[in-house]
This record gives structure tokens, sequence and C-alpha cells, in this order.
């Protein structure tokens, strides 16, 4: 029917210019019309429900669309309608869910979070966000530590305890790492001799002479912290010597023993003298609950 | 045109007559199917071990689709590829062949328009009664057809709608929800928003969709040749040497006819009335021709009413009004498409119905890659997913091969339960004495099993040494 109605002859809009010049006629259909008036009847609505005209240094706010929010502080914002402050609307919506999860733990034991693998879960990955944002500078993202320098978290040797109580006290209130120099009580030939001691708990060595030698030095001058049998203490946080892990001499399995021995040389020569700053005033009960219970994960146990 | 603004091209109205025949019957029966389908799916209750009990829910929120007995999870997304890469495809070859039948049969945009055509005629009556009622002055009869015909749309429309959003939940809770005020938002929002669209785009845009809107309908000509099954008229027979002719008593015989070279079409016009895009075939195939046949129908029925062979209008192609016998399936396009399609096929089902219903992902813990332990043991340490797509809780036990003397330590537990649909995240501990290792570091795997031993996935993954 459309077709019928159709001209033959091509329709032109009527304009000439210089006499014969004329410019084709090809009209748009209606719906397409009034698609375009709703779109401007759209953007006049618009205007005055939201943001929309620079006024002065200001700007035309809109009608009817505040937007409430309590910020992180605990102070009630009221605005215009913002993206920004829908966002902080929903982070305050996030923040009061976690609220409720987390209100969950106070309650709980470790041994408790432990049995409970979503709430063990859970647990992880908050204190994960928490030592990442905090620890990992000194310890690592994964915990690894920096031999000499910051200990290991990851290993099964533990300088100050693994028990919950222990790793709690060493986040709240940190940890001194103080080990003396002996390089002017002992002379060169003693250091020698002690280091070869040393090395002689975690590997046996041949030279009994320099073993029964060094074992003297050691008695005398080591035994106080590390006790008579190398083991440490971990109330002064005294290395264990008798494991395969070196937590300040730079050793590897597959170094020889000559330079396994000049590695503790240098740190009986040089002493020890570490600190991790305490994080009680840094860190919520539950965030230091949170990080004690995954610093314990962390932690290899045999 | 005369009543058209300069600048904008004014729709004429098309009012389709009815028309009774082999194709409206098929169209019929195809718009009941169609719509049983669509309405009643979401009603029909369907047991699955886990999850609601409706055949088919795309369930957003928990981030799984249920269809049938089959479950679709998020990264099971690849299928959506697979039935589009077959929709695509199924609409070339069809278009190759058949021409647009699936305009003409299938497109929702032909379906609920025809709907809305016949309450149109069932309200407002036959073709004639409603161009009358249309150029009428307004008065109280008009408004009341005109008020009716918009209510029975605005239903119509609305169920539609509402019909969509119920796929999106759970069909007996979400109705009741969505007349109290209690459904979501996004539920009614659809819900309108659907509504909206059908009553524009069945309700007054019509032809329009598929002339101006639908790309398919601008690039389906790319896929025509000359065996292409189109809705054609016989000019040759139609026509002849001397042009339609009105019938009178002396020209009705069909002898007649032929001896004095006048066409067999009698223009009654009754093709060009049925036309729901409102355009006369005579002028031959156009962009506008859905092909959804009513014409067929209409001439045939003319045809016997004069006594004339049937197919004046018809369902041929170029190649065959050229007397050419072409063999449209088996040209290396039309090949193509269609081991394509069985390719793509066979691929989806094959993997959806040996998909894993068990997964395991294993990822390397590379921070530290090694850990020295106190024994002089080496321990590497991976974090474990495991994903469980069956309809049932299950019991599973990791463990290593491949790693003799190793040691395993799981957190939280090497035995664990997975419940349906859900994740579990594991941290698996190997260490090893590294004397037993020749190599930095050395292929072994993870296995999970079932505790009924039934089903075991195993994953690869490395042991690195201190170098």
């Amino acid at each position: 029917m459309s077709k019928e109605k159709k001209s033959q002859t091509v329709q032109t809009t009527g304009h000439a210019w210089d006499g014969d010049i004329q410019e084709f006629n090809n009209p748009l259909p209606t719906w397409w019309i009034w698609g375009f008036y709703i779109t401007v009847v759209f953007a006049i609505v618009y205007w005055f429900l939201y943001p929309a005209w620079p006024v002065g240094d200001s700007y035309t706010k809109g009608m009817g669309n505040t937007v409430e929010y309590t910020t992180k502080e605990g102070e009630v914002v009221v605005t215009h309608w913002t993206t920004r402050a829908l966002y902080q609307k929903e982070m305050q919506a996030a923040r009061e869910q976690q609220a409720v999860q987390l209100a969950k733990y106070s309650k709980l034991s470790f041994d408790e979070i432990k049995k409970d693998d979503a709430m063990r879960a859970y647990a992880i990955s908050v204190a994960k966000v928490l030592f990442a944002d905090n620890c990992a500078a000194c310890h690592q993202p994964g915990g690894a530590g920096l031999i000499s320098m910051y200990p290991s978290l990851v290993d099964d040797d533990w300088i100050w305890g693994s028990d919950y109580k222990q790793i709690e006290t060493s986040i709240r209130s940190g940890r001194k790492g103080v080990m003396p120099s002996f390089s002017k009580t002992l002379n060169e030939k003693q250091i020698d001799d002690v280091a070869y001691y040393v090395l002689n708990y975690s590997s046996k060595q041949n030279d009994f002479a320099r073993v029964k030698n060094g074992k003297e030095i050691f008695n005398t001058n080591c035994a106080a912290c590390h006790t008579q049998k190398g083991i440490g203490n971990i109330q002064l946080g005294a290395a264990n010597l008798t494991d395969k892990i070196w937590t300040v001499a730079g050793i590897t399995a597959k170094m020889k023993d000559k330079d396994k021995i000049n590695s503790i040389k240098q740190v009986i020569k040089n002493g020890i003298a570490r600190e991790m700053p305490g994080w009680e005033n840094r860190f919520s009960d539950l965030e230091i609950k949170m990080l004690t219970f995954y610093v314990n994960e962390l932690g290899s146990k045999q | 045109m005369s009543d058209s603004a300069l600048y904008i091209d004014k729709r004429v109205p098309v009012f389709p007559r009815s028309v009774k025949g082999f194709y409206r019957n098929l169209k019929t029966a195809i718009l009941i199917l169609a719509y049983g389908v669509y309405f009643l799916l979401p009603w029909i209750p369907w047991q699955r071990g886990q999850g609601p009990s409706q055949t088919i829910l795309f369930d957003i929120v928990n981030r799984r689709f249920y269809i049938f007995d089959l479950t679709v999870y998020a990264q099971d997304i690849f299928w959506l590829a697979g039935f589009l890469i077959i929709g695509a495809f199924l609409l070339f070859y069809i278009t190759g062949i058949l021409g647009r039948v699936f305009c003409g049969y299938f497109c929702f945009q032909t379906l609920w328009t025809d709907v809305f055509i016949a309450i149109e005629r069932m309200v407002q009556g036959e073709r004639n009664k409603r161009i009358k009622l249309a150029n009428q002055e307004w008065n109280g009869r008009k408004i009341f057809l005109i008020a009716t015909t918009w209510i029975l749309w605005v239903l119509v429309s609305f169920w539609t709608g509402l019909s969509f959003t119920l796929y999106w939940g759970e069909a007996n809770q979400l109705i009741i929800d969505f007349f109290t005020g209690q459904a979501p938002f996004p539920a009614y929002a659809t819900t309108l928003f659907l509504t909206a669209t059908t009553l524009v785009m069945a309700g007054l845009a019509r032809e329009q969709v598929c002339t101006y809107m639908c790309p398919y309908a601008r690039f389906q000509g790319a896929m025509f040749d000359k065996d292409t099954v189109v809705v054609a008229y016989d000019s040759i027979r139609g026509e002849r040497d001397n042009g339609r002719l009105k019938p009178d008593k002396q020209n009705l015989p069909a002898q007649y006819r032929t001896e004095n070279e006048i066409g067999d079409c009698i223009d009654c016009g009754y093709c060009v009335q049925v036309c729901p895009v409102g355009i006369d075939i005579r002028d031959g195939i156009q962009y506008q021709c859905i092909t959804c046949a009513l014409c067929i129908d209409a001439c045939n029925n003319v045809m016997d009413a004069v006594k004339y062979p049937r197919g004046l209008i018809s369902y041929t192609s170029e190649s065959n009004i050229e007397g050419q016998k072409g063999a449209a399936w088996l040209k290396p396009k039309n090949l193509g498409y269609a081991a394509i399609i069985l390719v793509t096929s066979i691929t989806l089902i094959y993997s959806m119905l040996n998909k894993s219903q068990i997964e395991l992902h294993v990822k390397q813990v590379r921070q530290p890659l090694y850990i020295q332990l106190s024994d002089g043991q080496v321990q590497n340490r991976y974090d474990l997913k495991v994903f469980n797509k069956k309809q049932t809780a299950i019991e599973l036990e990791i463990g290593i091969t491949g790693l003799p003397g190793a040691q395993l330590d799981v957190r939280p537990a090497k035995r664990f339960n997975v419940a349906s649909g859900e994740s579990f995240v594991l941290n698996a501990r190997v260490a090893i004495n590294p004397k037993s290792l020749s190599v930095d570091y050395q292929e072994f795997s993870f296995v999970l099993k079932t505790i009924d031993n039934e089903e075991s996935i195993t994953v690869s993954a490395q042991h690195f040494l201190p170098n």
C-alpha cells in the first residue's frame, strides 16, 4: 500500500540553488522523529532531577534526590545525588555487613575458629589483607621474610614460639632480637672454633679437637641464651641452632662447610640487633586476633 | 506522500485482511506451540536433587542457570558461545536455502504482531470495518472499540513481560511477591520495560521493525542465491501479453484468457489486503517481504474460486522460474554451513554430557616457592580449589602420587565435604627430603577421589628445590 502511494518521480525538498541545484528529500520515519522528541523530553526531566547545569561557581543540584550515608569515622553526610555518595553508601552497607560477620569472632576461641571450615576461611581472607597492608613490607607477602633481617613465618622454626598466646604477644608488644657482638670478647681462633661447633649441631663435623674447643667457648659465652644443647630459648628469642633452618646466617643446604662457617662467624662477630615494633595501638583486638590465627596457620608444624 | 510533512515519512497504516489456508494454519500451529512453550515453561515443575524445582530458571543471584537436568555455572559460559554459533549458522543455512522462513514463521516480532492483529480483528472487525473505523470521526463507539483493543493489547503485553521475568526467579513465589509489591525492583523494571516494548513493537511499530530496525532483514539479501526459496508472483502467467484483468462473464473462463493472452491475475487485490507489511507481491521480490506466505493462501483461495490452477503466487526460486533445477542443498556454501553446525553441535553436546562434575584447580604458591624445614626437608605449597557441580554433597579425599617419600599436610583436612554447587579451598603442603630427588624440580600429581572411589581427578603439579 505504501508502495502504491509513493510517487515514481524523485522527491526534492523544493529548495533550489543556482537555479537548478536541488536537494533530494529522504524523509525520516515517524517513529524515528518521535524517538528524537522523547530524548528531548527526557533531557529536560533529567535537568530537574539530577545535577545538570553549571551556575556561577556552583551547579544545579536536582530535586528530591538526597543521599544520606555515614562515613567510616561515623560522620553523617546528607548530600544531593552523586555517584560518589552512592559509592559511600555502598561502602557503609558493606562495613555494616562485615561488622556482623566479624562480631562472631570475638566470642570464638582459636580452636573453634580452626574447626569451623567457613569461619577459618573467612578469618584467613580477612587477615591476609591485614597482613599484606601491615606486615608484608618486612615479612614479605608470602610470609617468607628475608634472611638475616626479618624472620620467616612459613617454616616450622619459631624464634619466639608458635602458640597463639606467644604469637599474640609478638604482634601486640613487638620483639627485640638482640645478640651481642663477640668480636672483642673472643679472638679469631676462638670465633673460628665456636662457629665450627655451632655448625656441628646441625651437620656433624670431623675435627673433634676443634669441636671440643668450640664447645668450651660456646658453653661459657653462648649457652646462657642458646642453652648447652643449642636448642635456643623462645623466652629470649634465642634461635635453635640444632635444626637445618638458619634465621640470620645466610646459609643454604648446598653451600660448602667452609662458607657456612664463614657465614656463622659473621653473625658471631657482628651480633644481632633487630626489632619488630609493637602493633597494639595500630590494630584493634579483633584484628590482632585474626592476624594471630593467620600467622599460626602460615607456619608449618611437623 | 501528500499527507506527510516534508522531512517526515508518515507511515501508511496497514490493515491486514484475514485469510484461511494451509500456510495460515501452519503459522497458527507454530504460534500456539511457541506461546505454549514461552508462557508455560516457567510453571512446569522439574525435580532435581539440589536447586529449585522449576524447568527453566536463570538464577542470576547464585550465578547458575537451571535448564531441565542441566545446571550451568558461570564457568560454562562458553556453551553460550556454542549456542550462538549454532543459532547464527542455522539462520544463515536456512536463509540460504529457504529464504526468510524465520521472519515469516518464527520471529517473535511476527508472532506477537499476528496476535495483536487478531485482537484488533476480534474487537473491531474485518479489514474494511477497521479502515472505516480508523477514518471516521471520534464517537462513543469508536472510543469503546479502540479502548477495548488497547486494554487487551496491554494485558497481552503485560503477561508477556511478566512471563519473561518469571524465568529469572522461582515463578510460584515471584508471582505472589510481584502482586503484593514485595518483588525486587529489577522484576518490576523488567516487566514494565518488556510490557512497553511489546506494546510499541507489536501494537504500533509492527512492520516498521522489520523494515527499519531489524539488521537481519537487511543483510539476509547477502545470503540469497538463485536457488533460495522466495514467495513470488508468476508474472508470465499472471500478466501474459495483455496484462491482468478484472473478471467479467466473458473473460472469466481460463481458456478465453489463454487464447486472448490475458493474464490469470484477476486483480482482486486479495494478496495485497492480507499482507502484514503492506506491499504488493506482484511488484516482485521486495526487502519488506517477510515471506509469511499469506498472499499464497489468499491467491490460492481466489484461484480455486475462479477454477484456475493454483500457484499464481507460490514458494519458488529464481532458478525455478527460469526453468532450471538447482540443487540448493548441495552448494559448497550450504554444505559449509551444515558442517559448522554439525561440528559445533557435536562439540557442545559432547561437552555437556561429559562435563566433569567435580573440578580441581591447583595453583602453586610462589611466594616463597620453597620452604626449608628444620629437619632438612623442603616444602612446597599449593592452593587447591575444589568445585562440586553435582546435585548432591560429596565427600572427597586428596592425595599425591609420583613423589615417593613426600609428606602431605593439608589444611584444613585431607578428607572434606563439599556441598552441591559449592567450592572448597585447601592449602596443601608437600615436604620431601631433597636428597631423595636428583633434579631441581619434580613433576607429581594431586589425586582427588570420592570416598567411594568411584570418581577421581588427577591434576599435575611441580615440586621445586632450592637451587
